[in-house]
């Protein structure tokens, strides 16, 4: 006898249903939608989401944010103001929708372009922002453009949030993308897509910043590597309830180099999750994983990193830490590195560690005059630094810095 | 009297380190604590600055009349203790000018004085480091990170030079060090003497008592002092070592 046993779907499920109904979608929205379906909400019972379930998180699904209205752009515009431009170009997108009013025009070379999402095979991450999000931004760069510097702010209001960004990098091009998540409440739940192409011998350095209140932070980079390509992320994740950032980086040209960076802050009841999958598929090729979490309180952090070398790919030179301080009773950290390695001339390591503050380095400066918060506050701040320091660019360095101080500051207060 | 140590008992995980110690240090004195490994030289050192790893099962530590043992590591240091450590903690990220100015300002604020200005705080420390012959590009560094043993222990006496406490324990500053660098600590040491500051200068050799002169010597053994007297004590101890004391202590 066999026995089909269905799964109970959840509210939010039941949710999505209802809202991917009213956008009346076809073709490959409504193909990934149906995948979505199949497998509905990702739980512990799924290896790759075990420490963040996202079925269990996930009480009630967000309406659907609309198109912003003039109203919306006009208060978005005024948001705006606040924030420091980190880049020459400038590219808003509000509710998840790009606003070409609030963003610069294009500089030479380089084009902006409105087209629908191109599927991205992988999770519920990936199929529900194919389903529901509206036209992907591309971001499309001519050969010998230049050098391009691109400020990319979401600015996003209550709701569920989905966005998709794409950026395809000619032949030899050098690009630097300042990336920041902004304006998010607790109504807030956010779905990211980044298509990062790199051609031959492309460059990208790519920092993100995750600093507002959204209640859920779910990003997916997925960046191509062609070969001698460069591609280089960090970010700075410190304010959502819970935060997902899966990434999957992997190059099918010889010699690309991939590092991978980031810091998280975690406290209170707050939930941080670096997911990451490397994939080395041709020979020579470089990646570098560096992370650092501070976890205060009842915060879980998650640190997943895979990565994997194809038989083809000697040479891989792969190297990964992940190191977290725990600084309460109930802080928790889940590290899980791996490595699959199916060449046989490679170097890859790896490296997790989790540990207190080192109670002699507080002894030493409390020694000194130096009060215990003070003291703690510093190594704190000297533990972030050093993962901040991976960031190529000092002015994007010190904005991360003061963000750090911030954080730190508002947890001695 | 600046420092009174009375009857102090200390264990480390159930293990008594000192037993009924007593020790006193009148202002301007330097004063040599010498004596075998596992005597709690070290430990001494270590509870008058506030470590917490260890607990005080009875006595006081009267610094002015003051018991310390109430106080935090940074009050202590604020009323004008110093520790130079034996083995100076690393602390990466750190860089030694931001611990060197964080240290000076927290202690000026404990005393109710004002931050020092960045110009007032560069010169200290620039005349500091010219007399120990530590290297400006150091400072720049996290604090004692990649620092050879000598280097570490002339950043000690030049947060001593900075600070300006007034009771200066030094726990073994001579250990690590090759005959130049035990010149300039000592002579950075010997810079800073005068009739309102002390030291406690721990050691387990006559050599660094012949570059500080100790105005008197006190031997230690089995967690209390065994014996004291002037400097020539220590001449003694270097001919007979410790054999004699440790059977005094028993």
């Amino acid at each position: 006898m066999t026995s089909h046993v269905s799964r109970l779907r959840t509210e939010a499920e039941t949710a999505l249903d209802a809202q991917f109904a009213t956008l009346d979608a076809k073709g490959a929205r409504a193909d990934a939608f149906a995948a979505f379906q199949a497998k509905g909400l990702p739980s512990r019972r799924d290896e790759a989401w075990h420490y963040t379930d996202l079925r269990a998180a996930l009480k009630h699904a967000a309406p659907l944010a609309r198109a912003p209205d003039a109203a919306r752009l006009q208060r978005a515009g005024a948001e705006l103001e606040a924030l420091p431009r980190m880049g020459s170009t400038r590219l808003v997108l509000v509710d998840g929708h790009y606003a070409p009013s609030l963003s610069d025009r294009a500089p030479p070379g380089v084009n902006f372009v409105l087209a629908e999402a191109t599927p991205q095979a992988g999770d519920a991450l990936l199929a529900l922002n194919t389903a529901f999000a509206p036209a992907a931004l591309g971001v499309e760069i001519a050969a010998e453009s230049g050098a391009v510097a691109l400020d990319i702010v979401h600015l996003d209001g209550p709701g569920a949030i989905y966005a998709r960004v794409a950026l395809s990098a000619p032949k030899g091009a050098q690009v630097s993308v300042f990336e920041r998540f902004e304006g998010a409440t607790t109504q807030t739940q956010r779905n990211v897509v980044a298509v990062i192409d790199l051609a031959e011998g492309a460059a990208c350095d790519w920092t993100t910043l995750v600093a507002d209140a959204a209640a859920l932070h779910l990003e997916a980079p997925v960046a191509r590597l062609a070969a001698g390509a460069r591609f280089t992320n960090f970010a700075l994740v410190c304010g959502p309830a819970l935060a997902r950032r899966q990434i999957d980086a992997s190059h099918s040209g010889p010699g690309a180099k991939i590092a991978l960076n980031g810091l998280s802050l975690i406290d209170g009841a707050r939930h941080a999750d670096t997911t990451l999958s490397v994939r080395h598929s041709a020979p020579h090729g470089t990646s570098r994983e560096f992370f650092r979490h501070i976890v205060f309180d009842e915060g879980v952090g998650v640190y997943q990193g895979k990565v994997i070398v194809d038989p083809y790919a000697q040479k891989t030179d792969g190297g990964m830490k992940s190191q977290a301080l725990l600084l309460s009773p109930n802080a928790q950290m889940n590290n899980k590195p791996e490595l699959e390695i199916f060449a046989d001339d490679v170097v890859c390591g790896h490296g997790a560690t989790v540990a207190a503050l080192d109670p002699e380095q507080v002894f030493y400066l409390q020694a000194r005059g130096i009060r215990r918060a003070d003291a703690e506050a510093m190594l704190l701040e000297a533990f972030g630094i050093e993962a901040i320091e991976r960031v190529a660019d000092e002015g994007v360095r010190e904005v991360l810095n003061e963000r750090l101080r911030e954080w730190l500051k508002g947890r001695a207060a | 009297m600046m420092l009174e140590v009375k009857n102090l008992s200390v264990s480390i995980h159930d293990q008594p380190i000192l037993v009924g110690l007593n020790l006193k240090v009148e202002p301007g004195q330097v004063a040599a604590i010498m004596g075998p490994n596992g005597s709690g030289k070290s430990t001494l050192s270590y509870v008058i600055a506030g470590k917490p790893d260890y607990e005080v099962t009875g006595g006081e530590i009267l610094f002015d009349g003051e018991n310390l043992l109430d106080l935090p590591p940074n009050e202590r240091a604020a009323k004008g203790v110093f520790l130079a450590f034996q083995y100076p903690v690393e602390i990466p990220g750190v860089a030694t000018m931001t611990f060197l100015k964080a240290s000076l300002n927290a202690q000026r604020r404990a005393r109710g004085e004002a931050d020092l200005t960045t110009p007032d705080f560069m010169r200290q420390v620039k005349a500091a480091a010219q007399s120990l012959k530590v290297e400006p590009d150091m400072l720049k560094r996290p604090v004692n990170v990649g620092f050879s043993g000598g280097e570490k222990k002339r950043v000690e006496i030049l947060q001593m030079a900075l600070l300006q406490p007034r009771l200066c324990v030094l726990d073994e500053t001579d250990s690590g060090l090759d005959i130049d660098a035990l010149r300039i600590v000592s002579e950075g040491v010997n810079a800073l003497r005068d009739a309102g500051r002390s030291f406690l200068v721990i050691t387990h050799y006559q050599r660094l008592l012949d570059h500080i002169k100790p105005d008197v010597v006190h031997v230690m053994s089995k967690g209390r002092i065994v014996k004291t007297g002037g400097a020539d004590l220590a001449l003694e101890l270097e001919r007979n070592g410790y054999r004699d004391y440790s059977e005094a202590a028993a």
